[in-house]
């Protein structure tokens, strides 16, 4: 035990002092939110996104309108879903053209636009209008988690990964074999340091970005704060099984350059997968880092809790498990 | 005295590369056993084996008599030939660092004394010139109060002064009890440290013994050596007067008590390769 924390408090002191790697760790997702919220701040577009169930009837003068894009929706998909699109102005209206309803957010700012449309147009005729509630979620509120996971997994997979097989390369790993200290006691000091390190990195980046931009916020912080832990548990957990073997840091560095670059790309970090080809879709569903954030997302965006997203939670628990496991069986200290 | 470690036929094989030819040798409690050899000889496989990090291809390793068991890592001091430290902690942190993996760690006073210290204690690890790195290395080896003690080749690339230094921490060392082996290319550490001296080339262990036993069993006398020409002397007054009858011509001669640098020529056909 004294051991133990003595190699955690060594690890963590190494991370604390290199303040080039501190100070990348901090900043570079902090700059990358404030930029990117600045970026999307004004949304020029006046585009007005319709989600159409049912066939397109194209005797809906409405659905001709210009500057409107339609994107259809089978019947059969879950009316919740798509509520809450309209909720968080994903979509700006939702016309059924079987059951003749149309559905508007009356916090939209396309609002009275879309109604005077709906009423004027031709075939507008005999749809009721609905109205569900619900505040804009900024391009930015949808993106911290995004950042907070992209964050968490070079953290990780650098951090344990990469830094493994130096140790190795170097020997300070065959140093460590020549103590008494055993192999799981020494990777589990380089984990536990490195959760701690990410994790306090990771709530300073949300409170830190949270003071200029106040994110949306509709789930419970302790249930997020254990999302993040499991995030930060099966990304250790991964570099632990990439690092069990390598004996070249180039090599390792390539091999987590490979596995991090579709990460930050497919698994929705600055924009979402929806309407992308269906084969995107179902790799990103492969990527523990999508389970990461679309569970994030769901408790920031929509309030859900853990239990509502259990199928992440699941995931991302039976992936740890599984590389802990790879991770202890393949681990050589040379 | 009893033998603290002995190998009997202890063989390593990588592939095709024979590195350590079925060697066997004991190594006395108390003393300071040199491995001598080469580049490639086959010195860091034996002691690498010896310390229980590489397996040996066959062969037996004794700790005081007995096949080595895991609490063998708690009395063995070791010395890596290469070893980078931790980064962006200082030397003391390192020290109290590994005193935390061992039950009875040497005090910090002591290993501050033993390893001369007391001037690179609060610099960073990263920041230590040769010497200076060697100390440490060293300190960290003898933290665990280790029965026996494993340089590997300690003072290779330090400068001379720096070699001096070391070796007179490593006589402090052994001073205390501490049964020490270490492996040099360097003839001059062996003759200076050594009570028992193992000569290795190519995998093979070419002679075991003491250094003045070493060089009277295969020297007498003195060298002599002309331009081009080299003499054994047994007899200094004979060879002197037999090459002045000859009419040699004696510019540029010289008379050198031989050493084991000489000796391992004699040995391997060929000087140290470094
Ligand atoms: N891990 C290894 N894999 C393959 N060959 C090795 C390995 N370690 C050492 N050797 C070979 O074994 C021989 C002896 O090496 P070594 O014990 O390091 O010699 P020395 O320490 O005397 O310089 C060399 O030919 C070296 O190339
Ligand atoms: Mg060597």
């Amino acid at each position: 035990m004294k051991a133990f924390t003595a190699m955690v408090k060594a690890r963590t002191m190494e991370f604390v002092r290199d303040t080039g790697s501190f100070a990348w760790a901090l900043l570079f997702p902090i700059v990358m939110i404030i930029g990117f919220a600045f970026a999307f701040s004004s949304n020029g577009d006046t585009l007005f996104k319709v989600g159409v169930l049912g066939p397109g009837d194209s005797s809906l003068g409405f659905l001709k309108a210009p500057q409107t894009q339609f994107i259809p929706y089978e019947a059969s998909q879950d009316r919740d879903v798509l509520m809450n699109k309209l909720r968080q102005h994903n979509l700006d209206a939702l016309v059924d053209t079987q059951a003749k309803v149309y559905w508007v957010n009356d916090q939209g700012k396309n609002t009275k636009i879309l109604d005077l449309l709906m009423v004027h147009l031709e075939g507008g005729e005999g749809y009721s209008r609905q109205v569900v509630s619900g505040a804009p979620v900024r391009y930015v509120d949808w993106l911290v988690p995004g950042v907070i996971a992209m964050n968490l997994m070079f953290g990780c997979l650098f951090g344990v990964g990469y830094v493994l097989v130096r140790y190795r390369k170097n020997g300070v790993l065959k140093r460590m074999k020549a103590t008494p200290v055993s192999a799981l006691t020494f990777i589990t000091a380089q984990g536990v340091s490195r959760f701690f390190i990410v994790l306090v990195t990771s709530l300073f980046v949300y409170v830190g970005t949270n003071l200029f931009l106040n994110f949306r916020m509709d789930g419970s912080y302790l249930d997020l704060l254990l999302l993040l832990s499991l995030g930060i548990l099966s990304m250790i957990a991964l570099g632990l099984a990439l690092a069990s073997r390598f004996k070249n840091e180039e090599l390792a560095n390539g091999v987590i350059n490979l596995i991090t670059w579709p990460m930050m790309l497919f698994s929705g970090v600055f924009f979402s997968l929806e309407g992308t080809p269906k084969i995107l879709q179902d790799l990103s569903l492969g990527l523990p880092l999508t389970h990461f954030i679309t569970a994030s997302r769901q408790v920031m965006l929509e309030g859900a809790s853990l239990a509502q997203v259990m199928p992440e939670v699941a995931f991302l628990s039976i992936f740890t498990v599984v590389c802990l496991g790879l991770a202890a069986w393949l681990f050589r200290w040379e | 005295m009893a033998d603290i470690m002995s190998v009997e036929f202890l063989e390593k094989r990588y592939g095709n590369v024979q590195a350590v030819d079925k060697i066997s040798f004991g190594i006395p409690e108390g003393i300071c056993f040199g491995l001598l050899g080469p580049n490639g000889a086959g010195k860091t496989t034996t002691i690498e084996m010896m310390e229980g990090i590489t397996d040996p291809t066959s062969g037996q390793i004794l700790f005081r008599g007995r096949p080595i068991e895991p609490s063998f890592k708690k009395k063995v001091g070791i010395q890596f030939q290469h070893t980078s430290l931790p980064e962006f902690i200082t030397v003391k942190e390192t020290l109290q660092l590994f005193s935390a993996f061992y039950p009875n760690p040497r005090p910090m006073a002591e290993l501050i004394r033993l390893c001369s210290l007391d001037d690179i204690l609060n610099r960073d690890n990263q920041k230590l010139s040769g010497g200076q790195k060697q100390r440490m290395l060293l300190a960290l080896a003898i933290i665990p109060m280790p029965e026996i003690v494993f340089l590997d080749e300690p003072t290779t690339g330090l400068d001379p002064q720096a070699r001096r230094n070391f070796w007179d921490l490593v006589r402090g060392i052994k001073a205390q009890g501490t049964t020490v082996v270490l492996t040099t290319h360097y003839m001059d550490e062996a003759q200076v440290l050594c009570d028992l001296i193992g000569i290795m080339d190519h995998g093979h262990l070419l002679e075991l013994d003491t250094p003045d036993h070493l060089l009277s069993k295969h020297f007498q006398g003195a060298l002599v050596r002309l331009p081009g020409r080299e003499i054994q002397a047994e007899n200094l007054d004979d060879t002197m007067k037999q090459l002045l009858a000859e009419g040699a011509d004696l510019t540029g001669l010289s008379i050198h008590k031989p050493d084991l640098e000489d000796l391992f020529i004699k040995l391997t056909g060929s000087t140290l390769r470094s």
